[in-house]
């Protein structure tokens, strides 16, 4: 008997230092990803905010899709997810092509090479996932007028990058001087609706990476709440089954 | 009349393929300690981990294309196009990482009370190939999904046994078919991850079952419960593995469903743990990324690797410090001097080295995810002549220590 309890109180330790343990290791990446890199601002997200989601899928084929395909992605997929009706997704986010088709960009490789100096611009379908959410939403916030550079811009978190600002007309031209980003000339949005505007775009993107996320979740309940049954009923059957070792006499 | 019949088929059977026996052998009249604890619930754990991947694994090829143009699409499309592709997916993914936790526990378990040692020293020895062969198999499947991750990681692993001297180039060439990770490379990593691997694995599972059923499961008290027998034959101590553990082990699958499922559902990643964010970008020979780590289950060997300094011109002494890192394992039954086998019974030292070693395992494990800087490179080396110590040092500090009785029967 004393040996059991004790048995007992040795896993307790185990346990308790395994947890120990767990909990170090994840305050040591904590750390390490707090010191790393730039800071990124948190991007306002709301997954069931589905009208930002289908502001974010305008924006997106307004502003990004003329470079930028989203080539695993179907415009039927958007419509029924986004909760589109179909003559509306047809007219205003396929134009013309096929609904079921992928959303491609209309820009050839000898194009990107001629324009921008690479093969193509990235697929972004996997952006939101590959970078994160708060990177993009810093991202697409980052650009300022670069004279030196051959589009004119440059990104304060993505130094020297190929594209230009394509979304200058909304937000207008920031510099950078020493007090970090400054609105040198206003857009026709103010920041409080540009801010807003690059949420419901990156809201839309986070639901590119992953179609399936919210489904993902809410099946999710079901099962753990299964798991959780089960768990209570083979607990009983197991005590039920063991009672003639743990108590032979009762 | 039926039932006479049955009856008949089922002797007929018996006489040609005994299952009766099998069951009785096996199942119902095979005595397992009746004391076991939290941690043997792993060994069938690992079984379960093993089906959940072999069954998820084979629906994934059902979809999955190895060919370097269409691998990264085919992953994509399985997360988007087929029906619920994206559980299939997540469910070998989390399974990959979740097998490792499981067998690192099962492992950890032979530790602490010595089933390693005589009469199951072949039992640990199968274990430990097992063991080898999941990295490999790990390894050439984290290949599959042609992520920037996938293919650097790969190119990294490979040309470590380019240091090798005077044959090492020529080693690399031939395990990729190429001069780099290539179309070639992905194929044969396919094949190997689901045909030869695999079958390996079954078969030497066959074998870890069969060395163990030989003499019986250890204990939480190192005690051999066969020494003590009743008139009929039956251990003392053991009680029939069905239906008390059949019982017992079901509650323990459904434990780690309750870890496993939220992870698959929730948080497939896992913070970039289980699924790294770089691996969302499609292979790229032509960039490297910044920061290439092995996944999580490798770490404490690869800051072994990167902790061992060039000498002679050559990087290959940290090779060898990684293999002997996983090799030494191979040598417990043998390093292990002590009078007894449980550590409820082992002397103050152990119980030291054995923490020390849990916590230079799991630093190593955690500085191996990390970009190196001149700390982290001290004490990867500190932690990495820690974790040697533990075994090189075993066969004295188990011999001096002073060990406390052991009972005759299990407590």
């Amino acid at each position: 008997m004393q040996a059991r309890t004790r048995a007992r109180l040795l896993n307790r330790h185990a346990v308790r230092l395994l947890s120990l343990c767990l909990l170090l290791w994840g305050s040591g990446q904590a750390a390490w990803a707090a010191s790393a890199a730039v800071e990124l601002d948190k991007a306002p997200l709301d997954s069931f905010d589905f009208a930002s989601k289908q502001r974010g899928a305008q924006l997106y084929v307004n502003y990004c899709i003329g470079c930028h395909s989203l080539k695993y992605m179907r415009y039927t997929r958007v419509a029924e997810d986004l909760g589109i009706p179909a003559a509306v997704a047809q007219s205003n986010l396929a134009f013309g092509q096929e609904l079921f088709a992928p959303m491609l960009s209309a820009m050839t490789a000898e194009q990107g090479a001629a324009w921008f100096n690479q093969a193509l611009p990235p697929d972004l379908s996997l952006s939101a996932r590959s970078r994160s959410p708060d990177w993009l939403y810093t991202y697409l916030r980052s650009f300022y007028r670069d004279p030196g550079r051959p589009s004119g811009w440059n990104n304060a978190i993505f130094a020297n990058v190929a594209m230009p600002h394509t979304l200058q007309r909304l937000q207008g031209i920031q510099v950078l001087d020493e007090d970090g980003l400054r609105l040198a000339s206003p857009g026709t949005m103010n920041p409080a609706e540009y801010d807003v505007a690059i949420a419901d775009l990156v809201n839309f993107l986070v639901y590119v990476a992953e179609p399936v996320r919210l489904t993902r979740h809410r099946i999710g309940y079901g099962v753990i709440i299964f798991v959780l049954l089960l768990g209570v009923i083979t607990y009983m059957m197991y005590r039920d089954y063991w009672r003639d070792i743990t108590s032979p006499q009762g | 009349m039926s039932k006479v019949s049955m009856k008949g088929l089922a002797d007929w059977v018996e006489y040609r393929l005994p299952y009766r026996d099998f069951v009785r052998n096996h199942l119902t009249q095979y005595w397992a300690p009746k004391n076991f604890n939290f941690w043997y619930y792993f060994g069938s754990l690992a079984l379960i981990v093993l089906v959940i991947q072999i069954v998820s694994g084979i629906l994934l090829t059902m979809n999955y294309k190895p060919d370097a143009a269409k691998a990264f699409d085919s992953i994509e499309y399985i997360m988007r196009d087929v029906n619920f592709g994206w559980l299939i997916r997540y469910v070998h993914s989390t399974g990959a990482s979740m097998f490792f936790v499981v067998i690192y526990l099962h492992m950890l378990r032979a530790m602490l009370y010595g089933s390693y040692r005589n009469p199951r020293e072949l039992l640990w020895i199968i274990g430990m190939i097992i063991y080898v062969l999941l990295m490999a198999e790990a390894f050439m499947g984290y290949l599959l999904p042609w992520g920037q991750t996938s293919y650097w990681g790969a190119q990294v692993i490979v040309n470590l046994f380019a240091t090798l001297p005077v044959i090492g180039e020529d080693v690399s060439v031939f395990i990729r078919g190429d001069y780099a990770i290539s179309d070639v490379t992905l194929n044969r990593f396919f094949a190997l991850h689901v045909v030869a691997l695999p079958l390996l694995l079954l078969g030497l599972v066959f074998l870890h079952l069969a060395a163990l059923h030989t003499h019986g499961s250890n204990n939480p008290d190192g005690v051999e419960i066969k020494l003590n027998k009743d008139e009929s034959g039956k251990p003392k101590d053991g009680i029939a593995f069905h239906p008390y553990y059949t019982i017992k082990d079901s509650f323990g699958a459904v434990v780690f469903l309750a870890f496993f499922t939220p992870i698959v559902f929730f948080a497939p990643e896992l913070n970039g743990y289980f699924l790294e964010f770089a691996n969302f970008v499609p292979a790229d020979a032509l960039k490297t990324p910044e920061h290439i780590a092995p996944l999580w289950y490798f770490t404490p060997f690869y800051s072994i690797l990167r902790a061992v300094p060039p000498f002679f011109n050559t990087q290959v002494w940290g090779v060898l410090a990684m293999g002997a890192s996983i090799g030494v394992f191979f040598l417990l039954p043998w390093l292990d001097r002590s009078p007894v086998k449980s550590i409820r019974y082992k002397g103050v030292y152990t119980k030291i080295a054995m923490v020390l070693f849990g916590i230079s395992f799991i630093v190593l494990g955690v500085l191996g995810t990390l970009p190196p800087t001149d700390l982290r490179q001290i004490l990867a080396q500190v932690f990495s002549v820690v974790y040697f110590a533990f075994f090189l040092l075993m066969p004295w500090y188990s011999k001096a220590e002073k060990c406390k009785p052991v009972p005759e029967r299990v407590s």
